[in-house]
């Protein structure tokens, strides 16, 4: 399972294009909102501010971990499948994307804090959700991503697959994101956190058991 | 004879609900009044989708386990008739909420839970309707449909009771505590959700053997 982690890493710097694509694509998304609402100051209400991140974030991390099993190709494939077992595959493929996500949306976050301002007031939160955040995406992301690699018409069977997983996990993040930026208290989003680390347990349980159906093929 | 009995009883059953539901006593609430009488047709509608929702999630298990493509065509229509009483969940609680809380759509935590699982069911289909390997497409729809039993559970029983709802049952709204009280409604609630709970398995065993019959009949085509 290390090695084919340290596979995918291996991968990933050889194949620069992919992942300065995706920052790119993060930073000329962020760039517009920058443009958009610098033409009248103090039209950013905190509101706005995390809808616009949480798209900006959703879009991304959907196009990070679509690309896991689209991209690679079929022979490959067959390879592994004669030397590892199924649920290395997806666990190694799941910490992965989660690290790229959470790395991505953290440029995002200090992208978001340069051009737009910040309004968040308890940051320490925030950083938790997006580590949360972004393991779920991954989490689900990965399993569905798997899916729809198979199907035709695959990028856009890839968003609508995941959507509804994605709105579960998004519902619990817009609300606690809502809670650090107001900077209340943090035991009332405690439970919120609880709640998002649950959605978590039960999409990578899913994907950890289910992955090696979808393998076989 | 023997096997159609619960039929016939899904069949009293409804029109007693119908008529018990339409004519007997109910209690009157502020707001709610009359029609609190949309309990005996909306909520069941629920219990049918999830009763319906956890067979079609059992026979995808099943279908993983066995591999039997029969499986996974009872898997199928079992969620296309649970999507049918979704649907039919909602628009009464539409017509419902028309009334009680002046428009249909109230952007409601429960509202919202139902539409996304909903929608997360129809994705199923969208699904099945783009893999053309039959085995393989029954493979993954299975996976999938576990994965949208998970997705659908926490939307409509986790979410709804952590935010605040105008729905009955929540945030300290009369709910279903303070009919339970009231053995009048509880006379026609509790057949009522037999009675159509019975149904939705009705359509849906319908379904299967039609479903049956035209892949036997493709198959003796081909040979």
């Amino acid at each position: 399972m290390y090695t084919l982690l340290l596979k995918e890493f291996q991968l990933e710097l050889r194949r620069k294009s992919v992942l300065s694509g995706l920052a790119l694509y993060l930073i000329s998304t962020i760039f517009i909102c920058y443009l958009t609402f610098s033409l009248r100051n103090n039209q950013i209400t905190p509101l706005v501010w995390s809808a616009l991140f949480w798209i900006i974030i959703l879009f991304t991390a959907v196009s990070t971990v679509a690309k896991s099993f689209i991209g690679e190709k079929k022979g490959k494939e067959i390879y592994y499948y004669s030397i590892v077992k199924p649920e290395a595959v997806i666990l190694s493929k799941i910490i992965y994307n989660f690290i790229l996500c959470a790395l991505l949306s953290f440029t995002g976050l200090v992208l978001f804090i340069l051009f737009l301002k910040n309004p968040i007031q308890d940051l320490l939160l925030f950083v938790l959700l997006l580590l949360l955040t972004s393991f779920g995406l991954s989490s689900a992301l990965t399993l569905l991503s798997g899916i729809a690699a198979k199907a035709n018409n695959s990028s856009i069977l890839m968003s609508i697959l995941g959507f509804p997983a994605v709105l579960s996990i998004l519902l619990m993040a817009i609300k606690i994101s809502k809670n650090s930026i107001d900077g209340l208290d943090r035991s009332v989003s405690w439970d919120d956190l609880l709640v998002l680390a649950a959605i978590n347990c039960i999409s990578t349980a899913l994907s950890y058991l289910l992955f090696p159906y979808i393998w076989r093929s | 004879m023997r096997k159609s009995w619960w039929k016939i009883v899904c069949v009293i059953l409804l029109i007693y609900t119908v008529v018990g539901g339409f004519l007997f006593a109910v209690p009157r609430l502020n707001i709610v009044n009359e029609t609190i009488r949309v309990l005996y047709f909306h909520v069941p509608m629920w219990f049918g989708m999830i009763a319906l929702f956890l067979f079609s999630l059992i026979y995808a298990v099943s279908y993983l386990r066995t591999n039997k493509l029969e499986y996974d065509m009872a898997s199928n229509e079992l969620a296309h008739v649970g999507v049918m009483f979704g649907l039919l969940g909602i628009f009464s609680g539409m017509i419902w909420a028309n009334y009680a809380w002046g428009s249909p759509w109230h952007g409601d935590a429960k509202q919202n839970g139902s539409a996304i699982s909903t929608l997360a069911y129809l994705i199923y289909f969208v699904l099945r309707g783009s893999l053309n390997n039959e085995e393989q497409r029954a493979r993954f729809s299975a996976v999938y449909n576990i994965f949208a039993f998970a997705v659908m559970i926490p939307l409509i029983f986790i979410y709804p009771r952590m935010v605040d709802s105008l729905h009955p049952g929540n945030g300290g709204n009369p709910g279903f505590n303070t009919y339970d009280l009231d053995s009048r409604m509880r006379m026609v609630f509790y057949p009522a959700c037999i009675g159509w709970i019975l149904l939705g398995f009705w359509i849906a065993t319908i379904r299967i053997r039609a479903r049956f019959i035209e892949e036997t009949i493709l198959d003796q085509e081909n040979e």
